[in-house]
């Protein structure tokens, strides 16, 4: 197992007894009827194996982009645990990931994961070029040598279809496309063994989508990292993902493989997001 | 040896979004599936064929009885409880599903889609490619064909490169959804004759024909499904 997360949650606002158990799915609210406190993430239990690709779809405010930045540690969760297999502390036992101090978060950020947001603007650094934005990943990561630093980003930028010529180009000289595309060589540069994804083709037109998603499915198959996949678009989690958890009201109602989701939901609100399909 | 036990098979579908109503997809289903054998399925439309393939696949899940699937190194796996992960390793290695219908990712060729499986199962590309391509020829399809995307193809031509995608490096366990429903005769007995071959080297298949025919030539037994009440 790579990633298991046990009872996480996210309580936005104070917190009263009541929050978790009187918010979710079967009362169709996340906000906590007491303290009016919202509740973006409701004791989701999950795990990844290496190499599996898991998609969480569900509707707007379900909670499954508070989800993946509690895993990414953009967002601290309220409580429960995640553990990476990667993640150890002195001992060699696996720590919870919400206990790592300053130190242990850049080394998880910058080696262990990568988030690929909906916006490059999130995930770039618009003051420096191309180049210069996978660079400060791998630096990161520990690789100091300027070679190799140079040689790893250009094989990235021409992994993702990016001429090599535009490596000190910034940013904003790029098209969206091109921009996210940037975005992936720089979180496939450190060599993650988790690739997080929040929308990754969301607002980009059908062909560049095509393209994204190819490239994307093209690199886990051959670098085998694990994916967590958060998307709206039914269409994107078939392409991409081997299983599929569905949430609603910051807890997953439903958990099973993809096509298994697809053709046989078992949860009445997967079954009626499946028949949604156009 | 036995590869697959299936005892008291159910299904049923509830339906939320019709009121909860319940549609019983299959019930009972019992049978024992030995090493290089091949059992067809057979019986009216909207028997639960299909379902039935699903089911093992677990593409459906279970409602009640057991789907075991026996390993050559003596493990044996309840496909219909194990989790997903399990389920992935066994589809990755074991257990081969062609449907009617090509599922494959757009914009990857006909070479390309056949040639990986051989490669998923540690061929060189070299070897891989010029396999696929006599499979592909042997099924008739243009060389011209080769390096398109299968789903500009005809239904038939489709049709033939599932085929040759699902048996080129076939697992242990094949299941066939209607393999030939779509093929004119001459291919058909070309699909049969490879089904035989693949059979004798000990591959189990559980299959749904249309074709009486072409089950006759290839089933070892038939199990009659009835329309369900």
């Amino acid at each position: 197992m790579i990633l298991d997360i046990k009872n996480l949650s996210k309580i936005f606002g104070k917190t009263c007894d009541m929050c978790l158990d009187e918010t979710g799915a079967k009362p169709n609210s996340s906000i906590c009827p007491k303290c009016k406190s919202i509740v973006g993430v409701n004791r989701v239990n999950l795990s990844l194996y290496k190499g599996e690709v898991l998609g969480i779809v569900g509707e707007s405010g379900s909670g499954k982009s508070t989800l993946l930045q509690l895993i990414y540690q953009d967002v601290k969760a309220s409580e429960g645990e995640i553990f990476i297999k990667h993640f150890k502390d002195k001992e060699g036992k696996t720590k919870n990931i919400l206990d790592a101090n300053l130190n242990e978060l850049g080394d998880l950020r910058n080696s262990i994961m990568s988030m690929i947001y909906q916006n490059p603007r999130l995930g770039l650094n618009y003051q420096f070029s191309a180049g210069g934005n996978i660079a400060e990943k791998i630096i990161c990561s520990g690789v100091k040598n300027y070679k190799m630093i140079r040689e790893r980003a250009l094989y990235f930028l021409d992994k993702t279809e990016i001429p090599n010529s535009r490596i000190d180009d910034y940013p904003e000289y790029f098209s969206g496309g091109q921009q996210q595309r940037i975005q992936i060589s720089k979180a496939l540069s450190s060599n993650p063994k988790i690739l997080l994804l929040d929308e990754p083709t969301t607002g980009l037109d059908l062909s560049v989508q095509a393209k994204i998603l190819d490239l994307i499915k093209e690199l886990q198959h051959e670098i085998g990292f694990s994916m967590v996949v958060v998307s709206h678009d039914l269409g994107v989690i078939k392409h991409l993902t081997d299983i599929t958890v569905v949430m609603k009201n910051g807890q997953i109602v439903e958990r099973g493989l993809t096509d298994q989701v697809l053709e046989d939901p078992q949860h009445p609100y997967t079954q009626l997001l499946v028949s949604s399909i156009l | 040896m036995i590869r697959l036990e299936v005892k008291n098979l159910k299904k049923i579908f509830h339906v939320h979004t019709q009121g909860g109503i319940e549609v019983t997809g299959f019930n009972d289903i019992n049978f024992e599936l030995k090493k290089g054998e091949f059992l067809s399925l057979f019986g009216p439309s909207g028997a639960g064929k299909s379902s039935v393939l699903k089911t093992l696949f677990r593409t459906y899940t279970t409602s009640g009885g057991s789907i075991i699937f026996n390993k050559d190194n003596g493990e044996s796996i309840d496909i219909s409880r194990v989790n997903e992960s399990a389920i992935l390793q066994l589809r990755k290695h074991d257990i081969g599903y062609v449907s009617q219908f090509l599922h494959i990712l757009p914009r990857v060729s006909a070479v390309e889609v056949v040639s990986q499986e051989l490669m998923f199962k540690g061929e060189s590309q070299s070897t891989s490619i010029l396999k696929a391509k006599e499979m592909l020829d042997y099924l008739s399809i243009r060389e011209e064909l080769f390096d398109l995307s299968p789903l500009t193809f005809s239904g038939g031509e489709q049709q033939r490169v599932n085929i040759a995608k699902g048996i080129i490096a076939p697992k242990s366990l094949l299941l066939l959804d209607e393999p030939t429903a779509s093929l004119d005769k001459n291919n058909t007995m070309k699909v049969i004759q490879k089904l035989q071959e693949i059979k004798k080297e000990g591959v189990s298949m559980i299959g749904i024909f249309h074709d009486l025919e072409a089950m006759d030539l290839i089933s070892d037994r038939v199990y009659k499904l009835s329309r369900v009440k």
